[in-house]
């Protein structure tokens, strides 16, 4: 027998018939099986599972219409051609017959050449018809095997980029629970001084080679935000690491937001996502579009984390999404687009929350359009009082041994000051100390008060009240980046002191700044002299902020030397440790 | 889909025209239009006159093309682009990196 060779079951009452049928089935090399009517022709059927059934529609018992009905549905998902044997000639009869599950009929007397090329076209037939099955059962395999290796991916990732802070009360976000494989990322940390870090990112391509630059992003961003360095730093770092990691041609489009509440203030980057908005409860939405290359492009030598700064109130919604957003599509093949975005913002009744009315707007302007969900959306309230947890205490375990009785001297000068934060590293040293990492916020707000009180006031001499008016607030930051690029040879050199204490410890902060002082004597928050609503230095909240947080704070020399004594206490287990437990003040 | 390469007159620009959808499928075609190209190509032109769309992995086979002719010193420029196509080079600041005509 050939490969071609087929099993042939034929089922006819008339014995002659039959004969003649296999003699010359045989003859062209298959094998045959036979039937002499419809009960028989079912049970081989069913034993032998034969390749190809030649029935007669005419035979005692059970004819074969009825015999069709039952080996179609005993074939299952296999392909068995099935033939009618008739002398019928009536179109009627015929039609019936194929009606009943036959593919195809013969007519009696046989015909030799005929028979050959039907058998051997169906057997062609039926092959493919296997082909096809297999494939796709290997397909479907496949991506069985391909999604199970997804959502163990996605529990890796999962372990690495957590979801951070994305559970705050401020913040909602839409994003598909596979998004990582659309390439979408989306990660928020709180920041030591209680502000907040947003990262949305959107990689090139879908599936593994999408996801797998995630990983390192993601261990970037929260690695650093913990530590307390600014979105700057944080997107030089990423940028630098994707450029190393991600082969030409691959990259990864994102937005940083760095949002710091106290101050009202949103330091915004965006490179290659849709617009930013920011939306008040009054005036016209702002849009912050690209403004530059996205991540893993430019070697870090050019590449510019500039963040645009943006003044926030209470109750203003920051709004962030990937294009999959605005590529959603209507019944009609439109795209949703920023006029999509722009319309929504238009029609939004002022009461609705901008983040709802974004997602209902795009789920109804596609309705009835293909489902796909690869869009993510995120939405931050400036809010401030975010309820948001401290910093995780990742080192209380290990809390036990490291330096408690310390002194460190350091100094940043010249073109560092624009270009370098060393809080960042200060923090760092100050987190060595056993029992103080929960403590880290408030000391990153003092460390970052009196260092930004020396570089902003100190040393550039910008006026404060610049930004109590929205220009002001561009002037002064504008005006910021200005002067640093030329600040010269001016330095801010702090002196750091800690002591054991009895009850927990004592940091002692001296930052001396070269710039020119102010008298200090007169300040109003510090005792003396009339009150002056624009103070030149240290007039706004951030010298309550260290009145509150510190034991003591004192002025040296012309005023460009500041001292700070900040006593904590050791966290006691059965003791109330709020937030609001002020060493310091308790001892007063 | 198509993609037609020819020499400009000056004998040194390679001009790559790109009809219909830029996108991965366009993957293979693209690189070949230029890898397989004359020596003495200098320049490269990407005409998108009869693009329709361009996605990201077209903006990353323009970045493959930019390194293969010589990273920052490469003279590309895309041309002709419609107001959709750039939209989206201008999303990315493409034309930090290409000259967009």
């Amino acid at each position: 027998m050939t490969d071609d060779s087929l099993r042939v079951l034929i089922a006819d009452d008339s014995g002659t018939d039959r004969l003649i049928l296999k003699r010359l089935l045989k003859r062209i090399g298959h094998e045959v099986l036979e039937a002499a009517d419809g009960i028989e022709a079912v049970a081989i059927f069913q034993r032998e599972q034969p390749d190809i059934v030649l029935l007669d529609a005419l035979m005692p018992q059970m004819d074969g219409m009825e015999a069709a009905r039952h080996i179609k549905a005993l074939s299952g998902g296999r392909m068995v051609p099935l033939i009618f044997l008739t002398s019928l000639s009536e179109a009627e009869d015929l039609a019936r017959c194929l009606e009943a599950g036959g593919d195809d009929f013969l007519t009696k007397p046989y015909n030799r050449v005929i028979i050959e090329a039907k058998i051997h076209a169906f057997g062609r037939m039926q092959r493919m018809h296997d082909t096809l099955s297999r494939q796709r059962d290997m397909i479907h395999d496949r991506n069985q095997h391909l999604l199970e290796e997804q959502t163990i991916a996605k529990r890796v990732f999962d372990n690495v980029a957590h979801t951070g802070c994305l559970d705050a009360p401020n913040i909602r976000y839409h994003a598909s629970p596979l998004s990582i494989f659309n390439g979408d990322v989306l990660f928020a940390s709180p920041r030591p001084d209680g502000g907040m870090l947003v990262f949305l990112g959107d990689f090139t391509g879908h599936g593994l080679p999408a996801a797998i630059g995630a990983m390192p992003v993601a261990e970037i961003f929260y690695g650093m935000a913990s530590k307390g360095f600014g979105a700057a730093d944080i997107l030089k770092e990423i940028n630098r690491k994707l450029g190393r990691i991600l082969p030409t041609g691959r990259f990864c489009c994102g937005a940083m937001a760095e949002a710091d509440f106290k101050l009202g203030q949103l330091k915004v980057w965006n490179g290659g996502l849709p617009e930013l908005w920011l939306i008040g409860s009054q005036g016209e939405p702002v849009a912050c579009s690209s403004r530059f290359l996205p991540l893993g492009i430019l070697p870090p030598e050019r590449f510019d984390s500039s963040m645009e700064t943006l003044q926030a109130r209470d109750g203003d919604y920051l709004l962030m999404m990937t294009d999959g957003l605005l590529e959603r599509q209507n019944g009609e093949g439109e795209l949703f687009g920023e006029a999509g975005v722009r319309r929504t913002f238009r029609e939004r009744r002022e009461a609705g929350h901008p983040f709802e009315a974004l997602l209902e707007g795009v789920e109804a302007f596609s309705e009835g359009a293909r489902e796909s969900d690869d869009l993510t959306l995120f939405c931050l309230e400036v809010s401030g009082d975010t309820g948001l947890a401290a910093l995780p205490e990742s080192a209380t375990s290990s809390a036990l041994a490291g330096p408690s009785e310390w002194r460190c001297d350091y100094e940043i000068r010249e073109q560092t000051l624009g270009e370098f934060s060393p809080l960042p590293l200060l923090l760092h040293i100050c987190m060595e100390v056993p029992g103080l990492r929960a403590r880290s916020g408030e000391i990153y707000t003092l460390l970052s008060e009196i260092y930004n009180n020396a570089l902003e006031h100190g040393i550039l001499a910008l006026p404060s009240e610049w930004k109590h008016s929205p220009d002001g607030f561009e002037q002064y930051y504008a005006e910021r980046q200005r002067r640093l690029k030329t600040v010269g040879d001016h330095f801010i050199r702090f002196s750091l002191h800690h002591t054991r204490k009895p009850w927990g410890g004592q940091l002692r902060v001296i930052c001396e700044d070269s710039g020119p002082g102010f008298d200090f004597s007169r300040h109003p928050v510090l005792g003396g002299g009339e009150r002056h609503a624009d103070w030149p230095r240290y007039a706004g909240r951030g010298l309550f902020l260290l009145k509150r947080l510190t034991k003591d704070i004192t002025f040296h020399g012309k005023g460009n030397r500041v001292e700070i004594v900040y006593d904590w206490k050791r966290p006691v287990a059965e003791s109330d440790d709020g937030a609001a437990t002020d060493p310091g003040k308790q001892r007063q | 889909m198509s993609i037609q390469t020819r020499l400009a007159d000056d004998g040194e620009t390679l001009v790559i025209s790109i009809e219909g959808r830029f996108d991965f499928s366009t993957h293979q075609a693209f690189r070949d239009a230029y890898e397989h190209g004359e020596s003495g190509v200098h320049r490269y032109v990407v005409d998108l006159t009869d693009t329709t769309y361009l996605d990201s992995s077209a903006l990353g086979m323009l970045l493959l093309l930019r390194d293969y002719a010589g990273g920052d010193s490469a003279r590309i420029s895309i041309e002709n682009c419609n107001s959709d196509v750039r939209r989206i080079l201008s999303i990315s600041n493409f034309e930090q990196l290409f000259a967009i005509k």
